[in-house]
């Protein structure tokens, strides 16, 4: 069967897009046969974030109303092998996405030999964001350490824990793990940032990886390039060791303290 | 790879590229918008119907909405394949 990875984090602007770009490229990257499906009807962007904008003719709703076939709808990405992305459609019509119509595209691509499915949530608690963590084996939770983004992350692994497919069959519970995206060391070195012990200490799941501050995630959405990519910046290793710590290796936690600064830029910067 | 490079090396800054992207992407779209919703059923359905004469593929039947001062023109174009000659008349 399929892993189907839900990215998702209640608040908006937190890096769910992001995350799910990055995390799907980096499956892919290593092997793993991948989808990512955008399940924002109505607000598309991993189009854009992924930059396949301009290749979309069909999308999730018109596969589920039947108006055109899954393998018409999936964009296979030009620059990494085994990765293809599902976008959401333009519709305001968000009833469109029925829980019927998404398992029968989850299970066509399991059929079709995915090992992953990443489902890139809406923001919010409405119907959309719930398709998006219904069926999902695994959830990512992406936070901001900001109050409002940790007090909305917990809000949604309470649904996760009541309203998800596994919550209400009695199986499994769904796996959470927790991803703290813009993270600067520096300042809550200064006390002005809550810390990721701090995070952890509220929400407590586990930590998959912590995401930098860094000027390469607007760098990557703005040319369409998945920051995972980038292996320069801290943001795509950050994704990278995100990604070999999800398939099981021993990675220790990177991006946690202040970085030092050369002398003549403490003394004078 | 274009792409490998990217971020490594002084290419134009990503704030044109992306700018340049938008512009295309949202003046599509805007052309898109308010566009029913039932055109891509439409389009299978005609593509059923004019299947029962011609073979014809998917790509080859196009339905498009176009603005004009005021009033909108449901545009179908069908790419009919090319008959063959009748080798008795």
């Amino acid at each position: 069967m399929s892993k189907i990875i839900v990215v998702t984090s209640g608040k908006g602007g937190v890096g769910k897009t992001t995350t799910s770009a990055a995390v799907a490229t980096g499956l892919a990257h290593r092997g793993h046969k991948t989808a990512v499906i955008d399940f924002d009807i109505g607000l598309r962007n991993l189009d854009l974030v992924m930059g396949c904008e301009r290749r979309v003719v069909y999308d999730f709703v018109n596969v589920i109303r039947g108006e055109a076939r899954l393998n018409q709808a999936l964009i296979k990405d030009k620059r990494i092998d085994n990765l293809y992305i599902l976008p959401a459609s333009q519709t305001r019509d968000k009833d469109a996405l029925t829980r019927e119509g998404v398992q029968a595209v989850l299970e066509e691509l399991d059929r079709q030999g995915f090992e992953f499915v990443v489902c890139d949530s809406p923001a919010g608690i409405e119907h959309g964001a719930l398709m998006a963590l219904y069926f999902a084996d695994e959830a990512f939770v992406v936070t901001n350490p900001e109050v409002s983004s940790v007090r909305d992350s917990d809000r949604i692994l309470g649904i996760l824990q009541s309203r998800s497919r596994r919550a209400e069959e009695g199986d499994e519970p769904v796996r959470e793990h927790l991803i703290v995206t813009r993270y600067e060391p520096a300042r809550v070195h200064k006390g002005d940032m809550l810390s990721v012990d701090d995070i952890l200490d509220i929400l407590a799941i586990p930590l998959l990886g912590v995401v930098p501050e860094c000027k390469s995630v607007l760098q990557a959405s703005n040319a369409g390039v998945p920051v995972v990519l980038d292996e320069v910046g801290r943001a795509g290793q950050a994704y990278k060791d995100i990604v070999g710590r999800y398939l099981g290796e021993n990675i220790p936690h990177r991006f946690m303290q202040p970085e030092k600064k050369p002398l003549l830029k403490r003394l004078f910067g | 790879m274009r792409w490998l490079n990217y971020f490594r090396s002084s290419n134009k800054r990503s704030a044109q590229t992306a700018k340049e992207r938008l512009q295309v992407i949202i003046a599509h779209e805007r052309q898109g918008a308010g566009a029913p919703d039932y055109l891509p059923r439409l389009q299978r359905e005609i593509l059923e119907v004019v299947r029962r004469y011609a073979e014809v593929s998917e790509n080859d039947v196009k339905v498009e909405v176009e603005r004009e001062d005021g009033y909108e023109v449901l545009a179908l174009s069908v790419a009919l394949p090319e008959e063959r000659p009748h080798a008795v008349r």
